[in-house]
């Protein structure tokens, strides 16, 4: 059924990286991300490479799950490695075939590029793999927050998302019955091209915009029904505290980070 | 507990260059007092206004003219507007769009984050009003997942965390199914019976009246009748000249009272008809 789908693509799971604090989990892949970019050496890429795999061990996430971001930018991967491998000028010319050419340095920009790609959507996936949407936006908020100096909308912004993230599967639902109901009637979403598709898409959006208006109205009133009035004197149910694994796994990170750094210095 | 005095409450239509087109008074000098702990019903057809009088009682709206006290505290006043919100809880018809949580605890503990109330003490809170309404084994369960009268159950409880005096439901039961209506109909009976609190429920539903301390039957606008629910379900009549229905059993003992059987007058339930009838014989 339509409400069953999951958001985001949380795996749940009983491991440590689970029970890690979002903020935790959010720095990390930040600074993964950081560090795949420091690399330029086979060594850097040993150490990245390992502290992914024993992320990955930890999280006990299935692996097929992890590599299943990568269907979407295999398209944008195999591109940059053909350009990469073709076009770039090196010194010494491996293979040589009517125009283009592979030279080692082609070689190795290429492989480096793509382990890069694909360490950098498996790292962000295990993130959200572990994480639920909600923990998320609560790490983001706190995160984000010092940011409210400069008035920025830190806690409304994260109110946002969550309440998206609520209402996806009640107007994914109304969807479908709008759907159901136009079909009913003769419409029809199935034949034709991709524009007359998309045509035939439009005399259900109509309804569907209704519709997440009026609920917006009625949600908004029974916010304030309930004293909601912004982030200011709020206090929080589930509010985000570190604890010692935390603080381990901060460690661990700025380590990692250290090792990269040195490496990049060193070689 | 509540009152108002003369209230009124107008909308302005505008035309498309902002001119003033034409005025509806939705509430029209209604004036009453709701006592602490009683179980008001206020019964109208559609447009009767009942629904824009609740709001004025949480103050989502503030009249035009006239007053509205919660609590004596007058809802005009901009600094009591928090204290009138918190004194007297509202829950809204259709259930999907009062949720804000993902999962049924956290929705429940929203009122209080709101408020301000210490972690521990929202736990506390959230556990008991959930227990209050019977949901607490649903605490971890996505709100996308319960029926219709469960998710109108975790709404209630969200209202009752927040510790009101007051709960104002305006047609909680509109969009469930008849189960679903029962649950939310014992609900709200048994926390009005047990915590004590002010009921003021807004229906058009009758079954749903009769175990009211008091009705108010709106129409237009203004406030047309006022009683127990036997007084007023005796007036079949002058019922149906508003467009309002009366209880099955009320119908049937109306009717048979006409063709010659001789019943008394507000007979309110299927056992009290069985009673009087047995009787007779």
């Amino acid at each position: 059924m339509i409400r069953d789908i999951t958001l985001g693509q949380y795996y749940p799971a009983d491991s440590i990286l689970h029970k890690l604090d979002p903020r935790v989990k959010l720095v990390t892949t930040i600074s993964f991300l950081v560090a795949l970019f420091l690399v330029n050496s086979w060594v850097g890429y040993v150490v990245a490479t390992i502290f992914l795999v024993s992320v990955i061990r930890l999280s006990k996430v299935p692996f097929p799950f992890m590599v299943r971001g990568l269907k979407a930018i295999f398209l944008i991967l195999m591109i940059t490695v053909v350009f990469n491998l073709f076009l770039t000028p090196g010194d010494r010319v491996l293979v040589h075939f009517w125009k283009l050419q592979i030279t080692d340095k082609g070689l190795r920009t290429a492989i480096f590029m793509a382990i890069r790609l694909v360490y950098l959507i498996v790292g962000s996936s295990v993130m959200t793999l572990t994480t639920t949407p909600n923990d998320l936006t609560d790490g983001m908020e706190r995160l984000l927050g010092p940011l409210k100096k400069l008035h920025v909308p830190v806690h409304e912004v994260a109110m946002m998302m969550s309440i998206a993230l609520r209402f996806i599967p009640i107007l994914l639902e109304e969807t479908d019955k709008i759907m159901k109901a136009q079909i009913a009637r003769g419409a029809d979403f199935e034949s034709g091209n991709l524009l007359q598709k998309a045509k035939s898409l439009v005399p259900l959006l109509v309804p569907l915009f209704i519709s997440a208006f009026r609920r917006a109205n009625d949600l908004a009133m029974a916010m304030e029904a309930r004293c909601y009035r912004g982030g200011e004197g709020r206090t929080k149910m589930k509010p985000l505290v570190y604890a010692r694994r935390d603080y381990l796994a901060y460690g661990t990170v700025m380590i990692f980070l250290a090792v990269i750094i040195a490496v990049r210095i060193v070689l | 507990m509540i009152q108002a005095d003369s209230l009124v409450y107008e909308y302005t239509r505008y035309d498309e260059e902002g001119r003033e087109t034409d005025v509806t008074r939705a509430v029209d000098q209604v004036s009453l007092d709701i006592k602490k702990g009683d179980f008001v019903a206020i019964l109208g057809h559609n447009g009767s206004g009942k629904s824009t009088l609740a709001k004025h009682m949480n103050a989502i709206l503030t009249p035009t003219g006239g007053t509205m006290w919660v609590d004596g505290k007058d809802t005009k006043e901009e600094e009591n507007i928090w204290e009138v919100r918190q004194s007297a809880g509202m829950v809204f018809q259709n259930p999907d769009n009062q949720i804000i949580g993902t999962v049924v605890e956290e929705d429940v503990g929203f009122g209080p984050e709101n408020m301000g109330v210490p972690t521990k003490e929202i736990w506390e809170r959230v556990e008991e009003s959930l227990k209050a309404v019977k949901m607490l084994k649903y605490r971890h369960h996505s709100p996308n997942k319960l029926s219709g009268g469960q998710k109108q159950r975790v709404a209630i409880a969200g209202v009752v965390a927040m510790h009101p005096q007051c709960i104002v439901l305006d047609e909680p039961t509109a969009m469930l199914d008849p189960n679903g209506r029962r649950e939310v109909i014992r609900t709200v009976r048994a926390l009005n019976h047990v915590e004590e609190i002010t009921v003021i429920l807004i229906t058009h539903y009758m079954e749903e009246v009769i175990y009211a301390d008091k009705v108010i039957v709106m129409d237009q606008g203004r406030i047309v009748m006022k009683g127990t629910p036997r007084e007023i379900f005796s007036q079949v009549e002058k019922l149906k000249s508003y467009r309002l229905d009366v209880p099955q059993a009320t119908l049937l003992a109306y009717e048979l009272k006409k063709a010659g059987v001789k019943l008394p007058d507000g007979i309110l339930t299927r056992e009290e008809l069985v009673e009087e009838l047995c009787r007779l014989s």
